[in-house]
This record gives C-alpha cells, structure tokens and sequence, in this order.
C-alpha cells in the first residue's frame, strides 16, 4: 500500500514539483473564494436567501469566537473563519470521487498551523506591544520562560499532527477497509469520516482562536461580552 | 537478520497504537462522563461544557494520533530499513 507519508508529484511546472494536495488545495480556495465573491457582490439591507444563508454562517463564527475571547470577533473574524471553511471544505473534499483530502497530508497542515503561528505572533504583539508580548512568556513566574518558548512549538506541531493524524487515518481506514470488502461495507465509516472532519475542523479553529486569545490576552477587552447574562 | 527488523516493526508499530490508545481511552471517558454529569446538573450550560470538552478531548486525543504517526513512520519510513 502506498505511504501516507511520501507525496508523488502530478506534474512540474519548470522547477516546482506540483503535487495532488497544492492541486486540490487551490481548487478549493478558488470555489470559496469565488462563492463568497458571488454571493457578497450585491448585498442589500433586506437579505435575500443566500444572503441570509451566509450571514447565518458569519453570525455563528462570530459568536463562538465572541464566546472564546469574551471580546469584538471582529479582528479575528477573516482569519479564523477562513481556516475553519477551508479546513472543513479539505476534510470534506474527499466526498468527489477520487479527491484525496489535501489536509490528509503533512504539509497542508503544517502550512496552515504555520499561518496560526504567525498570526498568533502578530496579534499578541500588536495588541500588547513588543515588551508587553514578551513579558507574557514570563507569566506565571520567570522561572516558566524556557517552557512557554518550548510551548509556542510543540502547540504548533500538536496542532498539526492532530489534523494530519485524523483525517489520514480515516483516509487510511476506508482504504484498507476497500481492499477487504469491496461495495457498501466502507459508507458507514465515510460517513464517520465526515463526522470527524468537521469536528476536526471545529477545533482547529477554536484552538487558534484559543492561542491568539491567548496572546491577546485581557488587555483588549473593554466592553465583556453581553449576551451572557449574569451568569 | 535482514528479516528481523521488518518484523519486529510491524509488531512494534502495532504495539504502539494498541497499547498507546488505552491510555487516551480512559481518559476519554471520564471526560466524557465529567461532561454527561455536568449538563445533567446544570443543562443550560450545555453550549459551554461542550465545546470546552470537544477542545478538551481533541487535547486527549492527540495523544491516541502520536501513537499512530509514530507507528506510520515505523512501518512507512523506518530508517532501519533499506
């Protein structure tokens, strides 16, 4: 059986070995993008149903990131919600036949816990400045600062290996499950597959949005958030 | 000797996930069960304590997804192995 580990490249474009996830990757940015570029081109005051539909999306990213931060989504909102919709639509894309899950490969994961990384960066240092960002590697007491550098890494590659892990496996699974048992026997554990992308998903978006809270920190937070009641 | 290491590979990566998901396993559960208790006491925090136990047990998991990279690079990259 052919390694999870070991990409083979489609085709080469002059130097640049071009491989089946990059592929699939940039067809699904390209039908994301262009969807939410259809479907933003005339927005009106009165939804129409699609309209609707996305606001419906946005609003429910934007209170589970309100609900995390305790803080305005609004920063975060582009970000997070786009790893979370790609993410889910990678996990996904293994629903066309003879798609195999970009994310179902080490290096789409890695980049895109890469971009975690650097935002989290970013935003720590922009909302706390630089000494304030570092002072936070200091917390609780300065003896924690070689283990909070060590952390930024091995959360990093957790986050990776995590995503990578669960949606391999499944492809995996379904793999070695078809060359048992030919028709029928794989939809049940396809349809879990599905089940696991987007709780995978889910949490790869709510731990970014946990570690840039992290950075964040309390600093920002003006107004709590009020849709929580006295609770 | 050539034949030996192919073997105890295979053995060892099936070790790896076998025994490495026991540990995950538990804890699991009890997460679980912590979580059943509390929604049961407290059912309008429902929103909260689940998505705090879906972060929680993909923390959990990633125990369990070590194990099985770990046993992939054994049997797929062992470096071992010409």
């Amino acid at each position: 059986m052919r390694s999870p580990l070991v990409l083979e490249p489609l085709f080469h474009v002059g130097p640049v070995a071009v491989t089946e996830p990059v592929v699939v990757s940039w067809a699904i940015l390209a039908c994301l993008g262009g969807a939410s570029a259809l479907a933003t081109r005339r927005l009106k005051l009165a939804p129409s149903r699609p309209q609707a539909a996305l606001e419906i999306l946005v609003d429910a990213i934007d209170a589970q990131i309100r609900d995390t931060l305790r803080n305005d989504p609004a920063p975060f909102r582009a970000l997070i919600g786009s790893i979370f919709l790609f993410v889910l639509a990678a996990n996904w894309s293994s629903l066309i036949p003879g798609v195999e899950p970009p994310t179902a490969h080490f290096e789409t994961d890695a980049a895109i816990a890469a971009i975690v990384f650097v935002a989290t960066v970013a935003f720590g240092l922009r909302s706390r400045g630089l000494a304030g960002y570092l002072a936070t590697f200091a917390e609780p007491t300065w003896i924690m600062i070689p283990l909070n550098v060590i952390e930024q890494f091995t959360r990093t590659f957790s986050l990776i290996v995590r995503l990578f892990g669960n949606v391999m496996s499944g492809v995996f699974i379904v793999g070695v499950v078809l060359t048992l048992a030919g028709l029928l026997v794989p939809i049940p554990l396809m349809a879990l597959d599905l089940l696991t992308g987007a709780v995978q998903a889910y949490i790869f978006a709510v731990l970014a949005t946990v570690f840039i809270g992290a950075a964040v920190g309390e600093a920002e937070t003006k107004h709590p958030s009020n849709d929580r009641g006295t609770a | 000797m050539n034949d030996l290491i192919p073997a105890v590979s295979i053995f060892a990566a099936a070790m790896a996930v076998g025994l490495g998901a026991i540990g995950p396993g538990l804890g699991e559960g009890r997460a679980v069960a912590a979580a059943m208790d509390a929604i049961a006491r407290q059912p309008e925090a429902a929103g909260t304590i689940s998505r705090t136990l879906f972060v929680g047990l993909a923390m959990i998991e990633t125990m369990a997804i070590y194990c099985l990279v770990i046993a992939l690079l054994v049997l797929y990259a062992n470096p071992f192995v010409k």
